[in-house]
């Protein structure tokens, strides 16, 4: 669980350009991180890379948060 | 007609980023060519180019943080980024800042490219190939897109006058500001942004190109001889890549503010050669028609114009346009000096009519014409002065600025100091 969050926790540092310390459970990737529609897009491209898995486009849409990221993609695995 | 005034400059070439790092260079008589380092280039037809020398910004040197955020860059192709660079530094040099809502619903962008992100679509179309389309990127398309550089400008800045981009190939430089001081005369705006950006130096860009058989490819041995506009071994132009953007401005609208003014744009003539897709015809009337009507319009003697920057590319095209240049000038040929800087620059196709224009702009301010590098045996008579590797000191008050584009689309540019 602690080695997916720190995966996750990351890709959004990486893609964000966001200090880690901001990427917290309740965090919004557009309300808290400074991210669009498109950079929803691309983190969700980046989480099915890194995790090796598929997030259909209802379900991306389920993801707010980088808590929300974290548990869908811990039960996804 | 209201008149138009450049009040800002700045650039990003092969020979430095930024306008006076790349004119003192220009005047020194260096050259920006090199072998490719940014890929491996040994499988290609010419494995060198004129590459924007990469850095931390000292020195002249491009360092891309100091232009945009590093997650903003990778949205990007890089014509964006060395756009959005040059746009940078000459808003900054023209210091125009809006302030009311109409000073930015008056401030506009039309910053054009020749190609846009070939290398955003050719590294694409292989990602498909290889691991589906699920893979492509949000920001592929506007990343890729050449109206975006003008798009990132406006948004960077708020400037929500007319936001256009210009595609005329290897003229779309020139055919930006043209345009936009015409948009200024018309009333559309007081200010625009405008230029052009490129970033060719690619596989896809340098195989493209080899296959037209455009490019020099014989001096692998020695690249910085390989441009050599009007000389007798000239086998073809050198790729280059980088922006040149100015600011333009309502005359009116930059004395009220004190700005600093370069130079007027007087003189704009475009022209279509209705020949072939990549060749000019034999006598190039349409770059001939191109110049005289910018010559018309400016209202100015031929014997006026000091300084030419030719569109010379070192192809067999130069001295076609050599030959209408000396009959626009007629008996006043032998009192110009005309050279071309795609002998340092290489040639950075959309973006060169932008670099070339202000390298004109220049020569009025410092009464200098860069020189042509690598002119050793001239492939003509002529009476005109080519400036043969050295910089020509000489009083200069009126440019031209020529730059012609596959499908046979011309364009010239001319403009003059301004005085009291």
């Amino acid at each position: 669980m602690s080695d997916t969050a720190d995966r996750v926790r990351k890709i959004v540092v990486e893609h964000l350009g966001v200090e880690e310390d901001k990427v917290t459970e309740n965090a919004s990737f557009i309300d808290d991180l400074g991210a669009d529609s498109l950079d929803t897009v691309e983190l969700v491209m980046a989480f099915e890379e890194e995790f090796g898995i598929e997030i259909p486009d209802d379900a991306a849409e389920t993801i707010q948060t980088f808590g929300d990221a974290v548990k869908f993609i811990s039960e996804a695995q | 007609m209201r008149r138009v005034v450049v009040t800002g400059l700045g650039m990003v070439t092969p020979l430095a980023s930024g306008v006076e790092e790349t004119w003192s260079r220009l005047l020194a008589g260096q050259s920006g060519a090199g072998t490719i380092k940014r890929f491996d280039a040994s499988g290609l037809g010419t494995n060198y180019a004129c590459e924007v020398p990469l850095g931390d910004g000292s020195d002249g040197t491009f360092d891309a943080d100091r232009w945009m955020e590093p997650k903003e860059q990778r949205k990007v192709d890089d014509f964006i980024l060395y756009g959005m660079a040059a746009a940078v530094q000459a808003v900054e040099d023209s210091g125009w800042k809006p302030e009311s809502a109409q000073d930015f619903e008056r401030t506009g962008v039309m910053i054009g490219s020749g190609i846009g992100g070939l290398q955003s679509i050719a590294e694409t179309a292989v990602l498909i190939k290889e691991r589906g389309p699920r893979r492509v990127s949000p920001f592929f398309i506007p990343g890729a897109l050449i109206n975006l550089v003008s798009g990132q400008v406006s948004i960077r800045y708020g400037f929500k006058g007319p936001n256009h981009a210009v595609v005329t190939a290897c003229s779309t430089g020139a055919h930006a500001i043209g345009d936009a001081a015409r948009l200024i005369q018309w009333g559309d705006a007081d200010v625009m942004v405008a230029g052009g950006a490129e970033s060719p130096i690619s596989e896809i860009g340098i195989a493209g190109f080899n296959a037209c058989k455009a490019l020099s490819t014989k001096r692998g041995d020695d690249p910085q001889a390989a441009s050599r506009p009007w000389d007798k071994d000239r086998d073809g132009f050198v790729m280059g890549e980088g922006a040149g953007v100015v600011v333009l401005e309502e005359y009116e609208h930059a004395v009220a503010r004190g700005a600093k003014i370069y130079a007027e744009v007087i003189g704009y003539g475009l022209s279509g050669d209705a020949h072939h897709i990549t060749a000019p015809p034999p006598d190039h009337e349409g770059a001939e028609r191109a110049m005289r009507a910018a010559v018309a319009r400016a209202g100015v003697d031929v014997a006026e114009i000091g300084y030419i920057n030719a569109h010379g590319t070192s192809t067999m095209a130069d001295t076609i346009e050599l030959g209408a240049v000396e009959r626009l000038l007629g008996k006043a040929a032998g009192g110009a000096t005309m050279s071309s800087t795609k002998s340092a620059t290489g040639h950075l196709l959309g973006a060169a009519g932008a670099i070339e224009a202000i390298f004109s702009i220049l020569a009025i301010r410092d009464n200098v014409a860069p020189p042509t590098l690598n002119l050793d045996d001239l492939d003509a008579d002529t009476v005109m002065d080519l400036a043969p590797h050295k910089k020509v000191e000489r009083d200069i008050d009126v440019v031209l600025s020529n730059s012609f584009g596959f499908g046979g689309t011309n364009a010239a540019l001319i403009m003059r100091r301004v005085t009291g």
